[in-house]
């Protein structure tokens, strides 16, 4: 087992007990609502810790791939007649289709290089959103239909929250399999060494597609579910500080811990939220915390308890 | 011929805005391998300080200049109380630092100063010049003379100077430049200074013609990026060419082709071109050693 | 036909001739050196081979085939591992999942059932790591397997990188210098290792500048200097030649080359 991480068991057993208390504790749909949110963030953040935290490869345009997911099910009904469900399906092969075409040339990339590049990417997939107005609503975004399963409406904060919490679960659950095996190992190592990885036969071209390919779909499955529940985006979804409050999750909760994807996005989704009180100081104080933590808990909020905790221990 | 001479004024003006971006970029990499999202906003308060003191009543000359001191200050701040406190975190890390550390200086500005967008005069009058039958602001020659002489200044201090070596010598190896006495903190604190205050200068040049918000650092810092990484990261001429290049690149493009896509240009040329050149334009490739 | 042969291979970095025309051949259960003074090309040598360096000139065959140009992990495949002088292990995991990185090729790897977690994975993680933990133990590190790899020593990573190497289940091992930063114990600990590996059938091609190792457990050594071949022949050839005492050996390398 991995320094600062849990056993798979571990970890979906908690966020299984927290899926279940939250709507004990917070039943109001304010709060269902948030936390829906916090689980489709979640979602997405999940990929891009197998991206950055498994296998070291930084994307600063992952916000596009959201944002993919987010309009193709929200423009399938409108202009191809389909339901929001193969909607969404259609928008995850999209983002898919496209991390593979332009994963290979931008992964040969390192450091700074991938960084420009993802990051031009998420920006001109948000261009296309905010430019293309008669397809895509343009800035004010565009509005979707309540999603129909067996004749009846899939409505109220209750079940959207149910909803995207097994999505979640899901995601965390084949990502812990991913890490324990042969591929997840692949990757590990490649985050380490690529010469060292390639001479024992790692195909490291191929493993770092793979893992963009996949955060690819976590971010378009996020998008999608963010669209069918919010039944209404705009091009927010994908834009360039969309894409970085998710590396932020990330990094915040604790590169390469699943748990910590979790905790970094909750903490980014409900720290907005309940820093609207602040009116004005909103942004200040949001830049303040995350430089705060990224000074002080470098390794990130996970990673960094747990260290403290078993230090405290062995002390 | 009189639309292309446009065109290129247009593309030389913002370009040498990029340029100096990419420019603090490079001088702050160079110095200490951090990239620093936050330089847009060194642009930003170049601009908006120099607005409200000059609204206050400063003279623009001495508002520029308490602009500049400012800016510079706040590198200054910057380095010492975000990035040297995280020394040793990884390039994610300190990148999220620097965007955080951006995300606060525009929160403190849209705070201190307000959400609107600003003007400046011009430095010399309105009236354009005609240069082949293109009508040319005058504003647009300060703003290339300006950032020509900023970086005429840079390569000299960087050349002739004690300091500008014992910068060079820390950015080739840091052990190696404080073996041999040099304060690499003192170093590395005068490049996030000066890089601020390059990208002030840039942003006050640059106001009369573009006008100026809280907000303007953002996408600054991102085409600054881009133009830094396109001339090959860590190389001063490379972050001019780089500049100046996107900067023609967006004139042309909308004027030639749509101005939808305008902001894209930038970074659908630098996809293109780190496809073809995965180490920039003037980069060198690096054979990895083992 | 020579299980590894590379033949005329010159390569220049700016312009410093790294390599100029050099070639070797080794088969299964041979131990070649290669020795030769600090900035002879050794290390340069290995990388062309194993497809980290592509050439300007020359090629390389494996079982006659050319294999010129291959990426690494093709030439993984083909059975060549190999260590590195300035060790590049995976620092964020375990010393045992180090090794279990070196079994990549012998698992077969379908997405699918990894993201599911079938049962057929689980097994196969089992088998890498029941194999890997032998591994360890036959490079004398069984105590640490599940210490981080951070935290084990150099002589332990060089012996690491060994156990990795050696989970490719490679028909050709390139060592460079192995012993380098070892003290005595651990000096004879990997000679006897790469005796019992050679035993096995497996090529073994060796950089390593300690004399008494070389010519103890060599069947032939490759003398470079400059870039260019020297000299080559049996050890007593070698360190007899008076070129090759001139330009690398020296008196007191004489000695050492004489005590093993
Ligand atoms: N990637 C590279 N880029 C530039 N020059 C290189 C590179 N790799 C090797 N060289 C040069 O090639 C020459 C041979 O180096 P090499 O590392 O192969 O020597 P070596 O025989 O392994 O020496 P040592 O005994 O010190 O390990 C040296 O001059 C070295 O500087
Ligand atoms: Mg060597």
């Amino acid at each position: 087992m991995r320094p600062g991480t849990f056993s798979k068991l571990a970890i979906l057993g908690t966020l299984l007990l927290v899926l279940a208390v939250v709507p004990l504790v917070l039943p109001s749909p304010f709060h269902l609502r948030v936390a829906t949110l916090v689980w489709i963030n979640a979602t997405a953040a999940l990929g891009l810790a197998l991206l950055i935290g498994l296998a070291g490869q930084v994307s600063l345009g992952h916000a596009g791939f959201m944002g993919i997911g987010a309009y193709a099910t929200a423009l399938g009904p409108k202009h191809l007649g389909l339901d929001p469900l193969s909607s969404m399906a259609l928008g995850i092969f999209a983002a898919a289709l496209l991390a593979l075409l332009v994963g290979r040339p931008i992964l040969r990339l390192k450091g700074h290089y991938l960084a420009v590049a993802t990051l031009g990417l998420g920006i001109l997939v948000h261009l296309v959103i905010v430019s293309e107005v008669p397809v895509t609503g343009g800035p004010d975004g565009i509005q979707l239909p309540h999603v129909e399963l067996l004749g009846r409406r899939v409505t109220g904060p209750e079940l959207w929250y149910w909803i995207t919490g097994t999505g979640v679960v899901l995601a965390a659950w084949l990502a812990l399999n991913l890490e324990d095996s042969s591929t997840g190992r692949a990757l590990r190592a490649l985050h380490d060494s690529e010469i060292a990885a390639s001479v024992v036969g790692v195909d490291v071209a191929r493993h770092k597609l793979v893992v963009f390919v996949i955060a690819a779909v976590y971010a378009a499955l996020a998008g999608g579910l963010f669209a069918l529940f919010n039944r209404f985006v705009t091009p927010d979804v994908a834009g360039f500080l969309r894409s970085i409050e998710l590396v932020t999750m990330v990094v915040i909760g604790g590169m390469g811990s699943i748990l910590g994807a979790v905790v970094g996005a909750a903490l980014l989704t409900v720290l907005p939220q309940a820093l609207t009180v602040f009116h004005e100081y909103e942004h200040a104080v949001l830049g303040l915390l995350i430089v705060l933590f990224m000074v002080f808990l470098r390794q990130g909020i996970v990673p960094g308890l747990a260290g403290r905790v078993v230090r405290r221990r062995s002390a | 011929m009189a639309e292309f001479v446009q065109l290129l004024f247009a593309g030389l003006t913002t370009g040498a805005v990029y340029a100096l971006v990419a420019l603090g970029f490079t001088l702050i990499f160079q110095a200490s391998e951090v990239v620093n999202f936050a330089q847009g906003e060194f642009v930003m308060l170049g601009g908006m300080v120099t607005v409200f003191a000059y609204n206050a009543g400063v003279p623009l000359p001495l508002a520029a200049l308490l602009a500049v001191v400012v800016a510079a200050a706040t590198g200054t701040l910057l380095h010492s109380l975000a990035i040297a406190p995280a020394k040793g975190a990884t390039v994610v890390t300190l990148i999220i630092v620097t965007i955080g550390a951006s995300i606060l200086i525009r929160g403190l500005a849209q705070i201190i100063f307000d959400k609107q967008f600003h003007a400046l005069p011009a430095f010399s009058g309105d009236e354009p010049l005609r240069v082949f039958g293109a009508a040319i602001l005058p504003q647009s020659l300060w703003v290339l003379g300006g950032s020509g002489t900023i970086v005429l200044g840079l390569w000299l201090f960087m050349e002739r100077t004690l300091l500008g070596k014992a910068v060079r010598a820390t950015a080739a190896n840091r052990l190696a430049a404080e073996l041999v006495g040099i304060d690499t903190r003192l170093v590395l604190t005068l490049a996030f200074a000066v890089s601020a205050a390059i990208g002030a200068v840039g942003g006050i040049l640059v106001t009369p013609i573009t006008l100026t918000s809280y907000a303007v650092g953002t996408l600054l810092a991102l085409k600054g990026f881009a133009a830094a990484m396109l001339g090959g990261i860590g190389n001063p001429v490379g972050a001019v060419v780089g500049g100046l290049v996107l900067g023609l690149l967006e004139a042309f493009a909308a004027g030639w082709i749509s101005s939808t896509y305008k902001d894209g240009v930038a970074f659908l040329v630098i996809l293109l071109v780190l496809f073809a050149l995965p180490q920039g334009l003037l980069g060198r490739a690096a054979v990895g050693r083992v | 036909m020579s299980l590894l042969e590379a033949r005329g291979l010159s390569i220049a970095f700016g312009g410093v001739r790294a390599l100029e025309q050099v070639g070797f051949t080794v088969d299964r259960g041979e131990v070649l050196a290669i020795i030769g003074p600090n900035g002879a090309g050794k290390t340069t040598l290995f990388n062309v081979v194993t497809g980290l360096y592509r050439a300007h000139g020359g090629e390389v065959r494996l079982d006659g085939r050319d294999v010129t140009g291959l990426p690494p992990h093709a030439l993984a495949a083909r059975g060549l591992a190999r260590t590195f002088q300035n060790l590049e292990i995976f620092f964020r995991m375990s010393a045992l999942e180090n090794v279990m990185v070196g079994r990549h090729l012998k698992e077969r790897r379908r997405l699918g059932a990894e993201l599911l977690g079938l049962p057929s994975v689980l097994r196969e993680n089992r088998e890498s790591r029941a194999r890997s933990r032998d591994l360890l133990a036959f490079v004398g590190l069984e105590e640490r397997a599940d210490e981080p790899a951070t935290g084990l020593p150099y002589g332990a990573l060089k012996r690491l990188e060994i156990a990795r190497a050696l989970a490719c289940e490679p028909r050709i091992l390139m060592l460079d210098e192995p012993a380098a930063g070892c003290n005595p114990v651990e000096t004879e600990e990997i000679d006897r290792l790469i005796a019992a590996i050679a035993r096995q059938g497996v090529a073994v091609v060796l950089v390593e500048h300690d004399m008494r190792l070389v010519m103890r457990i060599s069947d032939r050594v490759l003398v470079l200097d400059q870039g260019r071949r020297l000299a080559e022949g049996t050890p007593s050839q070698v360190r007899s030649d008076p070129r090759v005492i001139d330009a690398y050996l020296g008196r007191h390398g004489v000695a050492a080359a004489h005590a093993a």
